[in-house]
């Protein structure tokens, strides 16, 4: 009776394992692939260079031409500015969606990129800075300071007493509406050029990133996953109900605001740098909880993985689809990612 | 073994206050006790200050020591609870779900004794089949015994559930009931549980404690001494016939309710 028992329960260990292992392996088989999509980012270009060369000038340092300094300034921080900020994107959805328990939420259902654009179009319009730094970095930092100033406004709302999670989603949306509606006020003043650079800045691209920048994002990225990640069974707890993980010892308004104070420093930083990108950190998320479930453990990792994934071959479809054109990335994204929006409405519409 | 002192509590919007308790006192015993009484008595909020989600006025004394104001760590390693909002949508399985009860003590990686633990209580609740299934295709009463599996798999010291036979077949009733009364045996945790049969109420539990829906304690004690025409008649306002059984537990049957 006791042999019985035993057998049985060393079957759903193994069956427990067996699942955990095939987690990892999504994980493992991604970072692959990422790997993969990043080697063929920095071969794609206006000027062909081979699969090989690019290995040969970040292996052993050589190359001909100046492929080595293209692929060392220009092209190497691209791809893995995509890399870093689709990360950015896919992670903060991830948390966004599980605090909010809302499957369609994203970073931007915050305010947070229209407070970052509204920032951009100061800069670019009123040629004013907020911090007094020189023009080129005007529209950066104008960017990050507006999106850190919602992402605070949306902390310090979250902090009074009671507020529940649909209260935070209104007051993103009314943040969004705010923001939207001061850029529109910009572009009615402005002139035919600024207004194309302001178009074009809220498409979202990757073609002025710098070493320092994608520094940046790499060390917010870091320095946010591992504290979300601090608390990931706390969040896999906060998936069910409030009450519910409360129940379980968990600390929900506590959590909700260190989630909220990280996602919102993942996508100001990541908006500022690189513009407007949608759908990614909407969609990531939703595919990796039909890959590993919702255990944070693996749900969050594999987030910020797909993010990087999407934005990744994002960035190379952006440079085919017109041979010798770069389309801003931030319509790639949308192109792509609209169909699966509708898809999640669709497959939700019967729960909802 | 917990009592409760002078409970204060009232749900307030705007200027509107609905008093809920007015000065309780309880005491709880040692092993099984139930608490009854007519809905919005407060019985689950009486739950929910136990475990420290309210703010209210008063004291909860468990061995001398009040714990009202105890922190999440130390409060969940004394008590468990069982809410009882059901969550329908999860895209855990049964295994991560009750592995989540154990949520103070989880790490990175899962040791095999937390796996056994969540196996041997799967097995005492008949739902070991279930493990590897997704919670969201369970049935409602299965997604029920989950999150009573959830809140067993730890050992505190007290467990506090609400209402944890909805939902459940006859036989699953009588089985949890068993079951907590050979917790309380084996290994001397005390549950407070509320239940709405009174009869169920009245065969298993130690100790019941009746809520009279005025925010107060209408009575305390064994099942015989508590259910009583009398009780029913001004707490439920129904007129029942009580008969004991062979073993002298009360057995009511409901005749009629009292018209106002």
């Amino acid at each position: 009776m006791a042999c019985e028992v035993e057998y049985k329960r060393s079957r759903y260990r193994s069956s427990y394992s067996r699942m955990v292992k095939q987690r990892i392996t999504f994980i493992a088989v991604l970072l692959v692939a990422l790997f993969a999509l990043l080697l063929l980012n920095i071969s794609i270009g206006s000027s062909d260079i081979s699969f090989m060369e690019v290995c040969r000038v970040l292996l052993m340092d050589e190359g001909m031409g100046n492929n080595a300094m293209i692929i060392r300034n220009i092209r190497l921080p691209m791809a893995l500015m995509a890399v870093v900020v689709g990360a950015s994107l896919g992670i903060g959805g991830c948390q966004i969606q599980t605090i909010l328990r809302n499957p369609i939420a994203s970073p931007y259902t915050l305010g947070i990129s229209a407070a970052a654009s509204f920032g951009a179009a100061m800069g670019l319009i009123l040629n004013q800075s907020v911090l007094k730094l020189s023009d080129t970095m005007a529209v950066t930092t104008n960017a990050f300071v507006f999106s850190l100033m919602a992402a605070i406004a949306i902390y310090i709302f979250s902090l009074q007493r009671g507020i529940g999670k649909n209260a935070i989603i209104l007051f993103g949306v009314a943040l969004n509406f705010l923001f939207s509606a001061l850029t529109m006020i910009m572009q009615y003043i402005a002139d035919e050029d600024q207004l194309q650079g302001l178009i074009f800045w809220s498409f979202g691209s990757l073609l002025k990133t710098t070493w320092t920048k994608f520094y940046v994002v790499l060390c917010v990225l870091s320095v946010c996953f591992f504290i979300v990640m601090k608390y990931a069974w706390q969040l896999t707890a906060m998936t069910l109900d409030d009450t519910k993980a409360s129940s379980l010892g968990v600390d929900t308004a506590k959590v909700r605001r260190i989630v909220i104070l990280m996602t919102s420093m993942l996508s100001a930083v990541a908006v500022s740098f690189v513009g407007t990108i949608g759908f990614v950190g909407l969609i990531s998320p939703h595919i990796a909880r039909q890959l590993v479930g919702e255990d944070q453990r693996f749900f969050m990792p594999l987030s910020g993985l797909l993010g990087a994934f999407v934005l990744s071959l994002s960035f190379v479809l952006s440079k085919l689809v017109i041979r010798g054109v770069i389309l801003p990335i931030g319509l790639v994204t949308s192109v792509i990612g609209i169909p699966f929006f509708i898809l999640i409405i669709f497959s939700k519409m019967r729960s909802m | 073994m917990l009592s409760i002192k002078q409970l204060n509590f009232a749900y307030k919007k705007k200027k509107i206050t609905y008093e809920v308790f007015d000065g309780l006192d309880i005491s709880f015993n040692k092993g099984f006790n139930v608490v009854i009484g007519p809905n919005g008595a407060g019985k689950s909020t009486l739950l929910k200050a136990i475990f420290g989600l309210l703010d209210c006025d008063g004291q909860v004394i468990y061995k001398g020591k009040n714990i009202m104001h105890m922190n999440v760590r130390e409060k969940t390693d004394l008590m468990a609870y069982l809410p009882q909002m059901d969550v329908d949508v999860s895209s855990l399985t049964v295994m991560e779900m009750v592995l989540l009860g154990q949520l103070p003590d989880l790490n990175y990686r899962i040791k095999a004794e937390d796996m056994d633990r969540v196996m041997e209580i799967l097995e005492a609740l008949n739902i070991e089949a279930l493990a590897m299934r997704n919670f969201a295709e369970l049935s409602g009463g299965q997604k029920k015994l989950v999150f009573i599996a959830q809140t067993l798999v730890r050992e505190p010291k007290l467990i506090l559930m609400d209402e944890p036979v909805n939902s459940l077949d006859l036989r699953k009733q009588l089985e949890l009931c068993h079951l907590i009364r050979k917790i309380v045996k084996d290994k001397q945790i005390d549950f407070i549980v509320v239940l709405h049969d009174i009869n169920l109420a009245a065969r298993y539990a130690h100790h019941l404690v009746v809520l009279d829906g005025k925010g107060k304690c209408y009575a305390s004690g064994t099942a015989k001494a508590v259910i009583t025409r009398e009780m029913l008649k001004s707490v439920y306002g129904v007129q029942a016939n009580i008969v004991l059984d062979n073993q002298g537990i009360p057995i009511i049957s409901p005749i009629d309710a009292f018209t106002l």
